[in-house]
């Protein structure tokens, strides 16, 4: 019978089948950051059980780290504690982890495929729901809770119920000016946040192939921003190119061996989906999203809802809702949307790629007088080498601040807030109610887009900046 | 874990469609390297204003919804993070019993790992169930017989089995499977040998 990729990615790791189709499926690589794991490793000692492999498992501090001057330490004494218990947590338990003043450290799914970690036709587990981002090289990556964080720490395995298999085919090419972020946005908007629940997501279709290695991660990371919990894509060429020689990939015959079944891993002709939607990528334009949910996406041509044309009384009701949270009015244009804020970074666009991306469109150019903008590199590697192609220099012309690496005002559990209404662009994930800071307002764009919003004040469209 | 049984309780109802987890418990209660405590901070954004007060409005500060056990709530509830301080602070605040349309998947799954059990019904049956919540009358589950029993009705809802299994009796996951020591044993005896790279030696 032919198989999808996930059909064969999930044979492969089961340990045991009970027969009302409960799995226990084998973890190849498990990370661990310092908010989702403190509560496991206590699991651990209070039951006396061990780390089953420790080698399988790495870990970061991220969420909490400053994005500032890191020589003093943190001074929130509650972050300061998190981060401190991972570290004695991973030394108790023999756990690699790469320190705030390590220069690998990062968000730990830019680390992942950065070191090599993340490999194709693994499971990969993290107590992060855009753990989706690794499904880009053809793993089955997704996000789990603390309780099974310990699980996976105890067992090296996960209890699961297998997904249907929801294929997402993208075809032509990106009109300039659009990238694989408008792309995910404008999928999110037509399945909805719920649209992919109880599935996991292949990619595929020309499009998709095209697309480099760090914008194919733009697009799984954001897949549980439509409900599924893991989105891949077949590897290819391009994906076995990256891996080569990173420091944690197979090496000499073990590269070779490792290859050869990489190269088996895609979904058979015939393989039946039990959803499958299609997506023209010339169709698609710069895209903003402007409610609390990340399925309010509009293109920056377009205008602002209007809840009076909603029939659905608890549509409409959730339409006003958002548009009161977000201080907009409906039929307003999304270029009238004056911003105080822009944040570029975050696990969906803080790679080197995206930097770029930003920076071509900066260069030469200043932000406007009463924007507050920043870029935080997603880890201490992209860091170094967009400071090697003078990008930071770029940033700070312009008149951006060039922060340390960290997760920050994607979800602003350290230092890096909106305060009460401040509206931001942002290269983030979510654009839930107080997600950058209680009463923020949150636009998500792409890395050029958010560049454009910069340089103009207000939501813009970035082909305007295109040479 | 607490065994999840029956529950007798008058629902509180929140009819918002997609509370998200950031929600449910916003990023700056996540700095906490413990499971309980979280029960004051629950839904802080909505419950509390920006002195700290409680917000009169908001249904879980209200008589008898603060003690309400079974919360109601609109569609895809739970959706965004992985956190599972969404979950502890539920169940810190005394509820054990979430009844929505749908969930999203990771949030769904966290809760049966702390005796908090999620029904999915129609959106009917919510509206149903929802006017007992505005008359404050009580509504009873009971999970071994996968019924919802309200005034002279009730409603059968569907459970996983081996999830209702591990509910009724609080069974401990990873105790489960230890007991497949000899299993996980083999699988990773032959990993090495189908792919050695797999074990970073």
């Amino acid at each position: 019978m032919p198989n999808t990729l996930y059909d064969k990615i999930w044979n492969d790791h089961l340990v045991d089948q009970q027969d009302d189709g409960t799995a226990l499926l084998f973890v190849d690589r498990h990370l661990v950051h310092e908010v989702t794991s403190p509560q496991a490793f206590e699991g651990l000692r209070n039951s006396k059980r061990k780390v089953r492999h420790p080698k399988l498992t790495l870990a970061v501090a991220d969420h909490n780290v400053p994005t500032t001057d890191r020589s003093k330490g943190i001074s929130d004494q509650e972050s300061k504690i998190q981060v401190d218990t991972l570290e004695s947590n991973c030394k108790e338990f023999g756990i690699k982890l790469f320190g705030m003043n390590d220069k690998r450290q990062g968000i730990v799914h830019i680390i992942g495929p950065e070191q090599g970690f993340t490999q194709p036709g693994t499971v990969i587990v993290c107590g992060d729901s855009h753990t989706a981002t690794h499904g880009a090289f053809g793993s089955l990556a997704f996000g789990i809770g603390t309780s099974e964080v310990e699980h996976v720490l105890a067992t090296q395995t996960l209890v699961q119920k297998k997904a249907k298999n929801f294929r997402i085919n993208v075809n032509g090419k990106l009109p300039l000016g659009v990238t694989s972020k408008d792309v995910i946005l404008q999928i999110i908007g037509k399945i909805g946040t719920a649209g992919g629940t109880g599935c996991v997501v292949e990619y595929a279709g020309g499009l998709i192939r095209s697309l480099s290695v760090e914008q194919r991660m733009t697009i799984c990371n954001m897949t549980i921003e439509g409900g599924a919990r893991a989105g891949l894509i077949a590897p290819d060429e391009k994906i076995f190119k990256y891996l080569k020689d990173k420091p944690m990939s197979p090496k000499g015959k073990d590269w070779d061996k490792a290859l050869e079944y990489w190269k088996s891993l895609k979904t058979d002709d015939g393989a039946k989906f039990d959803k499958e939607i299609n997506l023209e990528a010339n169709e698609i334009s710069p895209m903003i999203t402007w409610g609390t949910s990340p399925q309010d996406v509009i293109t920056i041509d377009e205008k602002i809802p209007n809840p009076q044309n909603e029939m659905d009384e608890d549509k409409k009701n959730s339409l006003e809702r958002a548009l009161n949270y977000m201080g907009l009015k409906p039929n307003m244009s999304a270029k009238d949307i004056k911003i105080d804020k822009v944040f570029i970074g975050s696990c969906t666009n803080g790679r080197i790629e995206d930097l770029r991306e930003a920076a071509k469109i900066l260069k030469d150019k200043k932000i406007a007088s009463h924007v507050h903008a920043m870029v935080v590199p997603g880890s201490g590697l992209v860091k170094e080498q967009a400071e090697q192609e003078g990008l930071d220099k770029i940033f700070v012309n312009s008149g951006f601040e060039w922060r340390e690496p960290g997760c920050s005002m994607c979800l602003a559990m350290n230092a890096d807030k909106l305060k009460p209404e401040e509206r931001c662009a942002s290269t983030s994930n979510r654009n839930f109610e107080g997600r950058q800071g209680r009463g923020g307002r949150t636009h998500l764009v792409s890395p050029g887009m958010a560049a454009a919003a910069a340089i103009s004040g207000n939501l813009d469209d970035v082909r305007k900046y295109q040479n | 874990m607490q065994k999840f049984n029956t529950l007798k309780s008058i629902p509180a109802y929140l009819p918002i469609v997609n509370i998200d987890t950031d929600m449910i418990i916003p990023k700056q209660f996540l700095k906490t390297i413990k499971r309980t405590g979280l029960g004051k901070n629950l839904f802080f954004e909505m419950r509390y204003d920006d002195k700290g007060k409680e917000i009169n409005d908001f249904i879980l500060n209200q008589n008898p919804f603060n003690n309400s056990k079974i919360l109601i709530a609109g569609k895809n509830f739970g959706c965004g993070s992985s956190r599972e301080h969404a979950p502890w602070a539920l169940l810190d605040f005394g509820i054990t019993c979430v009844i929505s349309s749908s969930f999203a998947d990771i949030f769904y799954s966290n809760c049966f790992k702390n005796g908090i059990l999620p029904i999915i019904l129609d959106e009917e049956k919510i509206k149903e169930l929802s006017e007992y919540a505005n008359r404050k009358e009580e509504i009873s589950i009971d999970l071994n017989e996968e019924k919802i029993m309200y005034g002279n009705s009730k409603i059968n809802f569907k459970i996983d089995s081996f999830k209702k299994k591990c509910l009724l009796e609080g069974l401990d996951d990873i105790a489960l499977s230890l007991k497949k020591s000899d299993k996980i044993q083999n699988f990773e005896k032959d990993l090495k040998d189908k792919k050695p790279w797999i074990f970073n030696d």
